[in-house]
This record gives C-alpha cells, sequence and structure tokens, in this order.
C-alpha cells in the first residue's frame, strides 16, 4: 500500500459517507451526487487493488498477513458495488444512508488494511 | 403494489438488514482468517466466532424472509447474539483464560467480534441485537409496515 494513497482514500470515503447519510436522512432518494460520490470510491479501491498487486514486486512488502490483508481487500471492492446495487433498485432515502454506511465502512477496512500493510508484526 | 407482493421490510429496516449483512460479512472474514491461521491459538474463541458469524448470516436471512416461521427464527438468531455478546464480552473482560485467550486486545490478534462486547466493531454488535429485537417487536408478521 501507498500511505498517501490510503489517506486519500480514507479521508474521502469518510466525507462521501457523513455526506450520504446527510442527504439520506435528509430525505433524497439516490442521486448523481451520492451515486457519485460511492463510485469515486469504487474507483479508489480499484486502484488500490492494483496497487496491492503491484506493490510487493517493487520492494513494497506488507509487515502483516497477506491472507488477511485479501480478506479486507476483496471484501471493500464488493461492498460499494452491493450498496450502488441496492440504490439503483430502491430507490428511497433509506438507501442513501445506506451508500452512507457503506462509504463508512470502506473507510474503517481501508484503515484496517493499511495497518495490516504497514505496522503489524507477522 | 398489492399487500402481499411487498418486501418483508421496507424503509429503515433495510438499514437494519444491510448492516447485519456487512457484519456477517466482517465476522465470516475475520473468524475464517484465524482458523486458518492461527486456530489453535485459542480454538474456543475462535470456534465462538465463527459460530457468531454463521449466526449473523442466518439473521440476515431471516430478518429480510416473510412468514411467521422467519420471524421466530429471526427472534431466536438475534436474541442468541444479544446473550453471546454479553456472555463472551462479560468473560472476555473478567476471565479471557475460559475462551483459552491469552490477550484482551479488542484490535489484537486474538480479538473475536464479540470481545469486550464488540469493542472492535465500534460496539455495533452490542447495539445491533438490541435495534433488531426492538425492530422486531414493532414489526410483526402481517402487521402494519415500518415506513
Amino acid at each position: 500500500m501507498i500511505q498517501w494513497f490510503t489517506t486519500v482514500q480514507v479521508v474521502v470515503a469518510v466525507a462521501a459517507g457523513v455526506l450520504c447519510l446527510v442527504l439520506g436522512l435528509a430525505g433524497k432518494s439516490p442521486n448523481d451526487l451520492t451515486m457519485g460520490a460511492t463510485a469515486l470510491i469504487e474507483v479508489l479501491l480499484i486502484t488500490q487493488l492494483v496497487v496491492a498487486i503491484v506493490a510487493p514486486a517493487v520492494g513494497n512488502q506488507p509487515t502483516g498477513s497477506i491472507l488477511e490483508f485479501y480478506i479486507y481487500q476483496i471484501s471493500v471492492v464488493l461492498l460499494p458495488i452491493a450498496g450502488g446495487f441496492w440504490a439503483l433498485i430502491e430507490r428511497t432515502k433509506w438507501s442513501t444512508v445506506i451508500l452512507g454506511v457503506v462509504c463508512l465502512s470502506v473507510a474503517v477496512m481501508v484503515y484496517r488494511m493499511n495497518v495490516i500493510w504497514f505496522a503489524q508484526g507477522a | 403494489m398489492p399487500p402481499s407482493r411487498k418486501p418483508r421490510i421496507s424503509g429503515i429496516g433495510r438499514v437494519l438488514i444491510f448492516v447485519y449483512g456487512v457484519l456477517a460479512l466482517a465476522a465470516v472474514g475475520r473468524s475464517v482468517f484465524q482458523i486458518i491461521d492461527r486456530f489453535a491459538e485459542a480454538p474456543v474463541a475462535f470456534s465462538l466466532s465463527a459460530l457468531a458469524a454463521a449466526v449473523y448470516i442466518v439473521a440476515t436471512i431471516a430478518l429480510s424472509a416473510r412468514g411467521s416461521a422467519w420471524y421466530r427464527v429471526a427472534w431466536l438468531t438475534i436474541g442468541f447474539e444479544l446473550c453471546g455478546v454479553l456472555v463472551v464480552g462479560t468473560l472476555s473482560v473478567f476471565a479471557p483464560a475460559l475462551l483459552g485467550l491469552s490477550s484482551v486486545d479488542p484490535f489484537g490478534r486474538q480479538a473475536t467480534v464479540w470481545s469486550v462486547y464488540g469493542m472492535g466493531y465500534l460496539f455495533i454488535p452490542l447495539a445491533l441485537p438490541i435495534l433488531g429485537l426492538l425492530w422486531l417487536r414493532r414489526n410483526p408478521p402481517g402487521g402494519a409496515e415500518a415506513s
């Protein structure tokens, strides 16, 4: 993983999560803004997956378990897709709240992945 | 849409199901990894963790399915979770050795979904069954839908 890129992902995910929660509780059904924010996070996560695959080949090795890391990495890529499809099928304000839950979960999971990669003894 | 075609759960209940699904995913991922990587370290705790993960999956399905049978399954599984998080949470704080745990760090390598009342999961494992049971009580099968 790349430290600054992790920071970017966590900051964007928290911001998008708060945005979706606020707009959802305010009664907005999923719109271009909230769906776009979720899509942006998905793009960042797929980039992150590529980084994780390439990094060990260029000398950036994880300090923790690679298996544990990939359980998080695969799950986190699937989350916005699940929430996004849900939001496309059910167009109510609660789907926007769910997008918010997805984004905040992504933030927590990327943080955990960062800990596994950089700060965990095997 | 006629009422019979309506899904069992609507509105805020959907959020509840989704959060249950995410927690099930988190618990399954964590316990599968711990069992593959270090089962011998704390077999009792990791087995309970896997059981908890399985029950979360059943609860997620039971919440979203219709019919009084699934309603009872939802009560049972969510009630089981509440007991689990209280009993295992208490044991993990006061008698970790009973669970075979040498460390009670809720973020550590032996952390499970129920350790220290789910602290490693922001206490969501403690809050969710309570919300789930309240939701079930307000939404009996065939009753009025939540909005």
